[in-house]
């Protein structure tokens, strides 16, 4: 899977789970301010991108994810995808 | 409750007294019910078998809800041979009296191990699943030693206050996904793990207790059973006291 494509399969998964239009969701949006999301829908959204990429992320570095570009880089990061 | 799916119940402890209770009147709702065991198969398996004589569908799985490892193994197993768990009755409990001021430690972390941590383990594996399918029961059985305190039950009833407190905080946390966490708190009931109190102990909970009699497994797995079932979802972080009145 290349960069792309997993960022437009993470922004999918995002738009889902925090239910809002998938326009909105882009590597700019930020999830508390722009997308609305509280910290179990945002623990809910990890747990959703865990099982669809095979992949465990831990609490500690949820911490510093403030938008979908860093939610998409750290799924990145996990399965050794590069930009 | 998800429309069309069975239903999995998973509860700890559930070789005797009041988790078995559980089991049995969770099976007789049609819900699938894993029979939690650490230390006694057979006792499980007594269980299953009573439920399967009910018409109900059961499973015996060794489950340590104080080990992590464990936990995961027992919640996979469920998940392979019954679907995701549902309703989480965590009743695996574990107590032995003795005066604070000679308690060992090891004695202290083993009761908060198995009654708080164990608690938490199992929850934390419990709630993803739960979360996705937007319903869930969690049905915690603390005790009356929360409420009141006990001489010779430091460990016990501070656990047992900490699953109290744990049950809140979940119910504050997870409670506007449709999952419902609360606690029954029962009082004096024949089970093993009264059998060692004194007859002189036990003739003072008797004083206390207004029912003038002691509580049953039975009494206490249909309150259990009620809050786990879907009509109850409007009760959410209760304390539910089932004592014959010795709180009251």
């Amino acid at each position: 899977m290349d960069m792309p494509e997993l960022e437009s399969k993470v922004c999918k998964i995002l738009a889902e789970n925090l239910s809002v239009p998938e326009s909105q969701v882009t590597p700019k949006a930020r999830f508390q301010e722009d997308l609305d999301a509280d910290s179990l829908d945002l623990v809910e959204a990890v747990l959703a991108l865990e099982e669809e990429f095979g992949v465990t992320i831990p609490e500690e570095e949820m911490e510093g994810v403030q938008t979908v570009g860093q939610a998409v880089q750290l799924v990145a990061s996990k399965m050794g995808v590069g930009a | 409750m998800p429309e069309g799916e069975r239903t999995v119940a998973l509860v700890t402890g559930a070789s005797r007294g009041i988790g078995s209770a559980t089991c049995l009147a969770l099976a007789r709702t049609g819900l699938a019910v894993a029979v939690g065991y650490r230390s006694d198969p057979e006792g499980a398996e007594e269980t299953v078998a009573k439920a399967r004589a009910d018409g109900g569908t059961a499973i015996a799985v060794s489950i340590d809800v104080r080990d992590e490892v464990s936990v995961d193994g027992a919640f996979g197993r469920v998940e392979a041979e019954l679907g995701r768990v549902r309703v989480l009755v965590n009743n695996a409990g574990y107590t032995r009296d003795g005066l604070a001021v000679k308690y060992a430690t090891e004695q202290w972390d083993a009761t908060v191990e198995t009654n708080l941590t164990g608690a938490f383990l199992c929850t934390r594996r419990a709630l993803p699943g739960m979360l996705k399918a937007r319903w869930g029961r969690i049905v915690n059985v603390a005790s009356a030693a929360a409420l009141r305190g006990n001489a010779g039950q430091a460990a016990y009833s501070a656990s047992k206050a900490g699953l109290v407190g744990l049950t809140k905080s979940l119910a504050r946390e997870v409670g506007g996904r449709g999952i419902t966490v609360n606690a029954v708190c029962p009082g004096f009931v024949h089970t093993r793990m009264t059998e060692p109190q004194s007859e002189e102990s036990r003739q003072r909970y008797l004083e206390m207790t207004p029912a003038g009699r002691f509580g049953t497994p039975e009494e206490v797995a249909s309150v259990i059973a009620c809050l786990a079932g879907p009509e109850a979802g409007y009760v959410n972080g209760a304390v539910v006291s089932v004592d014959g009145g010795l709180t009251a």
